[in-house]
């Protein structure tokens, strides 16, 4: 009973191709709540894509996406659920709205809604939660990258989400940053399943659960193969080691590689 | 004259409410391809012997949404669209005005504008339009600030982008109706992004922006008017005259006080 009821995402069979050029090819894999999958792999290996079918942004070509129960192979939309934190911010940063406006679009409910007192609320605890509350009447173009990071965190956070999504947050952070931002994550995910697409393997082994490696097809390094508790057992030295080029692997060789 | 400042004040209500969008989300483009495709709208008037204002609505609407259409589907990029559009509808336009007998005195009047001589039936037609404009604008404005910012965080939320999206080039295009007047076809754009880029000098929020620009545009145009009366000039153009100039001053004031900024420490001013 239990093992079916707490799974949140699942994807089974998805292909994607575009202009007849394959970006995902049987992917297979299912989220549980509070996991914390790590992807990982190349670039253009199709990890944001994988990111994005979740969210219901894009429809693969074939297989069946089920999200927090939806119609599997039907609908994707549970946008309700999932908080989104996108690689690269697109918008205008010129853009005539402050740091508080920018977090309450995450309370959207539909329309003809107003926002809320309570969405209100939520936003300054979302921006609390981030460390940018003294901020919040800032606007959103006179911040730092980092801070700016932590904003769209907040507009993923307030939406009280059951999944986090996460694209390379931390790609542009100094060393400091990013460990404070990991141990946030690691924070959140006694609330939330992570999944999070990085290169920065240490981080990873550190505070992930589980990897996968994405590249057109997906490679799933389950707990079960040992890929870290285990192996921090079998090894015995701290896993992020094993990152900074200590010559034994860390991960199960691919089938197809 | 009070129908031209009636009309002045219709344009800049218009123009405020959805330069500041056109602005804010970059369609400074798409409406000037909207607007330009609109002259085939005035050649059918014409031709058909009907109110070419009137004529002109369905027409940019058809317009706007073949734009976005288009783009959206990603055959064509939204800039070849747009020239596609524009070209084909001025074309239109004048192949209509050619086959209406007699001679089309006023054609200058939708180029270039005339608000002097602006009917009471044309200011009715630039109520209604303005009336659905602002209601539109003030029920999504929620939607549009989210769209205007992050469409694809606006998709996740949950907000209808693709129905915003064409349903806001329809009121760029009813925009560009009540803007023909005033100013015409051609002049159109500069009544649309001037008065919101000045405003953007004073706040940064979105819906202040918006009434800040409505503001603006008809200060700055009710000035460029009377300039138009006292020294005989056509007052579409010295209104854009007026307005280009108001930006530039701005523009020069900001560059001096970010200079006083940067320099103030040294002591050099």
């Amino acid at each position: 009973m239990s093992e079916t009821s707490d799974k949140i995402v699942e994807l089974k069979n998805v292909s994607l191709s575009l202009d007849n050029q394959i970006i995902l090819e049987d992917i297979n894999f299912t989220l549980k709540e509070k996991d914390y999958l790590t992807i990982m792999g190349s670039n253009g290996g199709g990890k944001t894509t994988i990111l994005k079918i979740i969210l219901g942004l894009i429809r693969p070509n074939n297989g069946c996406v089920s999200v927090f129960g939806t119609n599997p192979c039907q609908s994707t939309y549970a946008g309700k659920f999932i908080g989104y934190l996108p690689q690269h911010i697109k918008s205008d940063l010129k853009f005539p709205i402050n740091v508080f406006d920018v977090v309450l679009i995450g309370r959207y409910n539909g329309l003809f809604k107003r926002y809320s007192e309570e969405d209100k609320q939520k936003v300054i605890e979302a921006l609390e939660i981030v460390g940018m509350e003294n901020f919040k009447d800032r606007q959103i173009g006179k911040l730092s990258g980092g801070q700016m990071q932590r904003v769209f965190l907040a507009r993923a956070l307030v939406r009280n989400p059951k999944l986090l999504l996460l694209d390379e947050p931390t790609a542009s952070a100094d060393p400091e940053m990013q460990q404070s931002f990991y141990k946030l994550i690691k924070v959140l995910n006694e609330k939330m399943a992570i999944v999070i697409v990085t290169h920065d393997v240490s981080a990873v082994l550190q505070y992930g659960k589980s990897v996968a490696c994405v590249n057109r097809k997906l490679y799933y390094h389950g707990e079960k193969e040992g890929a870290l508790g285990k192996l921090q057992d079998a090894y015995k030295c701290p896993i992020d080691l094993i990152a900074h080029g200590v010559p034994h692997r860390t991960l199960q060789e691919h089938k197809y590689l | 004259m009070r129908n031209a400042i009636i009309a002045i004040i219709l344009a800049g209500i218009a123009c405020g409410i959805v330069g500041t969008y056109v602005v804010a989300r970059k369609l400074v483009f798409i409406s000037e391809g909207i607007s330009h495709a609109a002259f085939g709208g005035i050649g059918i008037g014409y031709f058909l012997k009907i109110n070419p204002v009137i004529a002109a609505i369905p027409f940019a609407i058809i317009a706007a949404l073949a734009i976005g259409i288009i783009s959206k589907k990603g055959n064509v990029n939204e800039d070849t669209a747009i020239g596609i559009t524009l070209a084909f509808g001025m074309a239109v336009g004048i192949i209509f005005i050619y086959l209406t007998p007699g001679y089309a005195a006023d054609l200058f009047t939708y180029l270039f504008g005339s608000v002097i001589t602006v009917s009471m039936s044309d200011i009715i037609i630039m109520v209604i339009l303005d009336a659905i404009i602002v209601s539109i604008f003030f029920i999504f404005r929620r939607e549009i600030l989210a769209i205007s910012f992050d469409e694809e965080f606006s998709k996740i939320v949950g907000i209808p982008t693709k129905f915003l999206y064409l349903l806001t080039l329809c009121l760029i295009a009813l925009s560009v109706v009540v803007l023909i007047r005033v100013v015409g076809i051609i002049l159109i754009i500069a009544l649309l992004t001037i008065p919101p880029v000045i405003a953007k000098n004073w706040t940064e929020n979105f819906y202040k922006m918006s009434v800040l620009s409505v503001i603006t545009g008809i200060v700055i145009s009710i000035f460029g008017l009377l300039i138009a009366i006292i020294y005989n000039l056509p007052p579409g153009a010295t209104i854009i005259v007026v307005l280009g100039a108001v930006f530039i001053l701005f523009s020069l004031a900001g560059k001096i006080i970010k200079l006083k900024n940067i320099y103030g420490h040294f002591d050099i001013f």
